[in-house]
């Protein structure tokens, strides 16, 4: 038990007692403390055992760098350094060794801000806090990031600055490129409320970013430098200034450098023993100042000895092997070392900027720094080796007097040892990086803060060469670890990604509908009544449609509205068959391939006037088609005056299907002539439905008669309901995507993306008619390669299982007749109630030369025989669509 | 008992690999000593008896998307070119240790890959079919059974995209992809191929219409056949000759998480969410995200990305909510417009070219090697990658795995 309370100083309030609990130990501090600083304060030297060796460890740091006291915070076990977690009343934590346990749930969602900035400055500390200043004084938008937990009051000036947002408790993740700086923000609240926002994740775009970002120290390589008790002198000096503890009793200080002996000063100031300062250095720098501390020039700790926390502390020359069998033994609970700084420029890295070795600095720095980024502060002293930093003598590892180095600990989280890197580097290994996967030194959640440095110097030492030959491993995104909650932000459930619903989806809900996911879309599935299955659902929607009426929303069709002089030639270029020769008010089934041949998407064109076309597409296609037309357009064929927009959203439509839609229709537009003659087939008209002034397209996906009328969209609902009511004695049926589908494959109408998976093309699917010989679209050139000519290439067919009531599944391989291997694949399969038995379309290769003879699918590790069949099964004549 | 050797775990070997000067000239120079480049090597030596080889390397080897993937090994694709190289690299993964006498940390947990949509699960079942008319072990689970696999899978109907079930390969699963680096290099040393570090090619050397060498930052050297294996350098070293490859590169990105002790002890894939994930054997998660669309070398991509893969895995596995990130990278994978590699001669005497894996390169790491070895060893390729040629492109023969198999990983 050697941490202890002063009896004043830091910036705690000792009269707000705190109590908590580690590992179910009741332990007091004080508001303002951490976890860390009560531990120590409280005499609490081991916090884990190490997680490969199951060593002791205590408390190194006090920033997010500490190695080893991680704690799991109760109830929910979240994952933190005690270094970061501010003590509140009845806060719970446990130690974690190694693996940490598995968190619970917690749902909170986090906040995902953006904001835009001239200057965002990085750390406020007191070079930090002069940059904001500047930076508020020259005008313009600044925020300040400060990652502490306790950053004290504002200057004047910045207080009440307009444009100014200052954010404590917020650590810079990440830089991106064009200075994008990724933040969290932990937010005040009592850990485990669910609070709204208890995180927040800031993408903050910045003209200029200030780093004042500081220096992490870096410890010494030494025999058994792991033990509790030995501590980064920095760091121990924060205990003493900022929450008024000492880390020991009796001391000894460790250093490389001349920024340690004001620990020591300090230390001894506060009552604790300070024995001695050794130093590596010969002569210590100019502002050594040991204030009466003995100090041993020239020497290093070649060891420690103790139990569970530091007893003792060995001492020798750093020269003259002689000394080395007697060294001097000092008691002590607390070894304060300094190895040298680290300027903090990780987030440099993250976007490419390399660090280098500066032997003035005697660490890592960057020379080049990128454009509108400044290095202010600590960090920029220690890049640049200024003051206390120039008087580094790096050493790298202290020898054990027997030459064992399995015992100098180098990260500590890792538990990986010099020895480690001896191995690596016997085994062949030259490169850091795979030095760093072979020990995993800077790989632990610290992401070696305080280990790589050392691993570069030991690992030169080993292989004779210099830290310039050396560069350091890559830095990675996120700087300190974040819950996978907070990237995740409140992007859940429906925020996950939009759900779209059509104008009529109230109806469809009103009406009992089941809904399936296309694309964002929610799409009445089918509309099974009270006790009746999803299967006799669709069987019975798809006989209203053959034998009576039914309705269907369609209003989810992708719509592109394509105007001006060159509408016809661009109308042309992207679909294989003709358009631009189209009489205004009609209509055609279109179909596009991408460059290389393969079919794409389909849809109806219809002309609306000269230069005016209306495109539809698949549900699921439609903004991918639009992608692929302005790609095009702007790219490839920019002399064309044309403009395209989507206007999916614009139109609600429902399809009225069956052999009664012409008197469905004729009852609700009695204006209209209805007869087949004066409304044919692939036509358009404009006119009131029922007040409603709509688009009426003669068209059909079932193979009945059959129209789809669009209006306004905020008009859809009240079509629907219009046409419902109409036809309520016709028994209209509102008909699902099931059925639908089950209609247009009875017809051998394909579904792009069902029966074609990108490697399908048209003659594949009989669609070769379509294919205009005397005009150029995009994907022409591609269909002449020989593979695409094939006789044997997967076709579409009809399939018929001999049981008709035996439904194939959807998938199912067709097998050749030999061997492994597949022969395609049944594409759609389904129960008809026209055809009074399941059937199924399938592509097979060569199928349109086997039709007629069997084929067997894989069904469940069977072989079931199908007939192979013409795909069209219903009305191939077409005699059923002028009704 | 089986009289298997417990292999070699790799930080007991004395020593894995020398550090060799190159020579002047090789029988078979290969350039890029990721895990395609080094298995090819020891393949060559192994299976050809040809070891005067060179694999050179600008970087460190196994230091590219050998270093930065994430480990899943399985072999369920769907077009029967596809199944057959990588069942015949699952086949090898199965008797590596022995092969290499190196632990690989070859783990078969099984593969799932999830269904989120009515297409989905057309889609999925027909893989799981495919496979069986391959001879390929898969199984379609309905929500429930994926429940009692996996249980800290959310399969309520609430969430955005519910899932509707999902394919089961038991005997994929994950591998350590640096002791694969590590295995084929220290055999491939053993038999007396220098793997030469810090090596980068800048050009060929050539006489009229053949590859007789490579210049290097460490010299000429000359070689016999050159190989290239560079992932989406291939494309740059291939356009210095003049060969436009159809290859397009882009960041894929991946993170690991903070040690947790173990509770998913699968490999869960889901293309419609853009999701992977796997326990490692430590106790971090390995996660993948959704490619990148731009093209790019850099090895980083956009950070959006890794917010919607998490917001993803989140609704997915509840239990991630609290779980730390601890580091995000990127990989650049080499994808060719049909999302299958192009393995085999160039249209220049003497030159190879083993590209374009996209995101299935470290399952085939094996297989890859193998054939690879085969066709510059014979100078023709083997039935396996007689599919994977160049002229594919021309003739129209794609093997497309972008359709069903979306962005598998």
């Amino acid at each position: 038990m050697s941490g202890w309370r002063l009896a004043h100083g830091g910036l705690i309030d000792r009269s707000r007692p705190v109590f908590f609990t580690f590992d179910g130990r009741r332990l007091a501090g004080f508001s303002g403390d951490t976890v860390a600083s009560a531990l120590l304060a409280n005499g609490v030297d081991v916090v884990a055992r190490s997680i490969k060796l199951g060593r002791p460890r205590g408390i190194v740091a006090a920033g997010t760098e500490e190695p080893n006291a991680l704690i799991a915070v109760e109830p929910g076990l979240a994952l933190r350094r005690a270094t970061e977690v501010e003590l509140v009343d009845g806060l719970a934590v446990r130690s974690v060794s190694g693996r940490a346990p598995a968190p619970a749930i917690d749902e909170t969602p986090s906040e995902h801000v953006w904001h835009h900035a001239d200057v965002v400055v990085v750390g406020a500390g007191a070079a930090g806090l002069t940059a904001a200043q500047d930076a508020v004084a020259a005008g313009g938008r600044v925020v300040l990031l400060e990652g502490g937990h306790a950053a004290g009051p504002l200057p004047d000036g910045l207080v009440d600055a307009a444009d100014f947002v200052f954010l404590p408790r917020t650590v810079a993740v990440g830089r991106f490129d064009s200075n994008m700086i990724v933040a969290h923000e932990r937010r005040r609240g009592t850990p485990g409320a669910n609070t709204a926002a208890r995180d927040r994740l800031w993408h903050i775009r910045a003209r200029d970013v200030v780093l004042a970002t500081g220096a992490v120290e870096r410890p010494l390589v030494f025999a058994d430098n792991d033990r509790p008790g030995i501590m980064l002198a920095g760091s121990v000096g924060v205990y003493l200034q900022r929450y008024g503890v000492a880390a020991g009793r009796r001391a000894v200080v460790f250093t490389a450098n001349d920024s340690a002996y004001v620990v020591a000063r300090d230390l001894q100031a506060a009552g604790v023993d300070v024995v001695a300062i050794v130093d590596t250095r010969v002569r210590p720098g100019p502002t050594a100042d040991a204030g009466g501390i003995e100090v041993l020039s020239g020497h290093v700790v070649a060891g420690t000895t103790g139990d569970e926390g530091l007893a003792s502390v060995l001492i020798v020359p750093r020269d003259g092997d002689a000394d080395r069998a007697s060294p001097t033994v000092v008691e002590a609970d607390l070894l304060a070392v300094s190895g040298g700084w680290d300027p903090a420029l990780r987030l440099l890295a993250h976007t490419g900027a390399r660090l280098r070795y500066q032997p003035s600095a005697g660490t890592y720095g960057v020379t080049e720094v990128p454009p509108r980024v400044r290095i202010t502060g600590l960090a920029a002293d220690v890049n640049g080796g200024v003051g206390a930093f120039s008087t580094l003598d790096p050493v790298w590892l202290v020898p054990a007097p027997d030459g064992s180095l399995d015992r100098h600990f180098v990260d500590l989280q890792r538990d990986a040892t010099a020895a480690d890197i001896r191995r690596a580097v016997d085994a062949g290994m030259r490169s850091p990086e795979h030095v760093k996967r072979f020990t995993t030194i800077g790989t632990g959640n610290d992401q070696g803060r305080t280990s790589g440095t050392n691993e570069l110097g030991v690992l030169a030492a080993l292989l004779g060469t210099t830290l310039e030959q050396l560069g350091p491993t890559t830095f990675r995104t996120p700087l300190v670890p974040i819950p996978m909650r907070v990237l995740g932000g409140p992007y859940r459930g429906e925020l996950f990604d939009p759900v779209r619903t059509t104008p009529i989806h109230g109806s469809h809900v009103a009406a009992g509908a089941l809904f399936e996911n296309v694309g964002q879309w929610k799409r009445a599935w089918a509309y099974p009544r009270e006790g009746e299955s999803f299967d006799d659902a669709v069987l019975r929607e798809c006989r209203a449609v053959r034998e009576g009426v039914g309705i269907m929303d369609v209003s989810t069709l992708g719509k592109i509205d394509v105007q001006g002089p060159d509408a016809g030639a661009f109308v042309d270029r992207v679909y294989t068959n003709r358009f631009s020769t189209l009489k205004v008010g009609s209509s055609r089934y279109g179909l596009m391939l991408r460059a290389d041949g393969m079919v794409f998407d389909d849809g109806t064109a219809t002309r609306l006037a000269d230069d005016h076309f209306h495109l539809t597409t698949t549900t699921g296609g439609a903004a991918a088609v639009l992608d692929w037309l302005e790609e095009w357009l702007q790219t490839e064929w920019p002399d064309l005056r044309v403009r395209l927009t989507s206007v999916t959203d614009e139109w609600a439509g429902v399809a009225i299907a069956g052999p009664k839609s012409r008197e469905l229709l004729a009852r609700l537009a009695p204006n209209l002539d209805v007869s087949a003659e004066a409304f044919p087939f692939m036509t358009v008209r404009n006119e009131y439905l029922s007040e409603l002034p709509a688009r009426i397209f003669r068209i059909s996906f079932s193979g009945e008669l059959s129209y789809e009328v669009y209006v306004k969209s905020w008009y859809g609902r009240a079509l629907w309901d219009a046409i419902a009511a109409a036809g309520a004695d016709l028994d209209v049926t509102p008909y699902g995507t099931e059925a639908m589908h089950v209609l247009r494959a009875e017809k051998g109408y394909v579904i792009v993306g069902q029966e074609t998976d990108g490697t399908v093309t048209a003659a594949d699917l009989g669609l070769d008619w379509m294919l205009s010989k005397r005009k150029w679209f995009i994907g022409l050139g591609a269909l002449d390669r020989p593979h695409l000519t094939r006789p044997d290439r997967r076709q579409l067919v009809g399939l018929l299982p001999d049981d008709p009531d035996l439904h194939v599944p959807e998938g199912s391989a067709l097998l050749p007749s030999g061997g492994l291997g597949t022969a395609g694949n049944v594409t759609s399969s389904y129960r008809s109630a026209a055809l009074g038995r399941t059937f199924a379309l399938g592509l097979l290769a060569g199928g349109r030369a086997r039709i007629g003879s069997r084929v067997d699918a894989q069904v469940a590790g069977w072989r079931v025989p199908l007939d192979i069949v013409e795909p069209v099964l219903w009305d191939p004549q077409n005699e059923r669509r002028d009704g | 008992m089986s009289g298997r050797r417990q292999p070699l775990d790799p930080h007991l070997v004395e020593r894995l690999w020398r550090t060799p000067a190159p020579k002047p000239a090789y029988d078979v120079v290969v350039v890029g000593a990721g895990g395609h480049g080094l298995s090819t090597a020891y393949y060559l030596a192994k299976n050809h008896g040809i070891t005067n080889v060179a694999v050179l390397e600008r970087g460190w080897l196994g230091g590219g998307n050998m270093g930065r993937n994430t480990t899943v090994v399985r072999s369920n694709y769907l077009w029967d070119q596809s199944a057959a190289i990588y069942e015949f690299s699952l086949k090898l993964w199965e008797s590596l240790e022995d092969e290499l006498d190196f632990d690989v940390l070859l783990s078969q947990r099984g593969v799932v890959a999830l269904a989120h949509s009515t297409h989905d699960v057309r889609e999925i079942k027909r893989r799981v079919s495919a496979n069986h008319a391959n001879g390929i072990d898969a199984e379609w689970l309905e929500p429930a059974e994926l429940k009692r696999f996996v249980p800290i899978i959310n399969i309520s109907p609430e969430v955005r995209y519910p899932v509707l079930g999902g394919s089961l390969q038991r005997r994929g699963g994950i591998a350590r992809h640096d002791h694969v680096a590590w295995g084929y290099a220290h055999a491939a040393d053993r038999m007396g191929v220098d793997i030469i570090q810090n090596c980068e090619v800048t050009d060929f050397l050539r006489d009229g219409d053949r590859i007789t060498g490579v210049q290097t930052t460490r010299g000429p050297i000359a070689a016999g056949n050159v190989a290239l294996a560079a992932a989406g350098h291939t494309s740059t070293l291939a356009d210095r000759l003049g060969i436009r490859l159809p290859i397009q590169s882009h960041p894929l990105q991946a993170l690991v998480s903070e040690l947790i002790e173990p509770f998913l002890d699968t490999v869960i894939m889901s293309n419609t969410v853009h999701v992977y994930v796997s326990q490692a054997d430590k106790g971090e998660l390995v996660m993948g995200a959704g490619i990148d669309a731009f093209n790019s070398y850099a090895q980083r991509g956009s950070f959006l990305i890794i917010e919607r893969m998490l917001a993803a895995a989140i609704e997915l596995f509840p239990i991630f909510s609290q779980v730390r990130v601890l580091r995000t990278w990127a990989g650049i994978v080499d994808v060719c417009p049909d999302a299958s590699p192009i393995i085999g001669p160039l249209p220049l005497g003497n030159l190879y070219v083993n590209t374009g894996w996209g995101t299935g390169g470290f399952k085939a790491t094996p297989a890859s090697g193998w054939v690879y070895a085969h066709t510059i060893a014979t100078g023709q390729p083997h039935e396996l990658n007689a599919p994977f040629q160049l002229d594919r492109f021309r003739s129209g023969a794609l093997v497309d795995e972008h359709g069903a198999a979306g962005v598998a990983h």
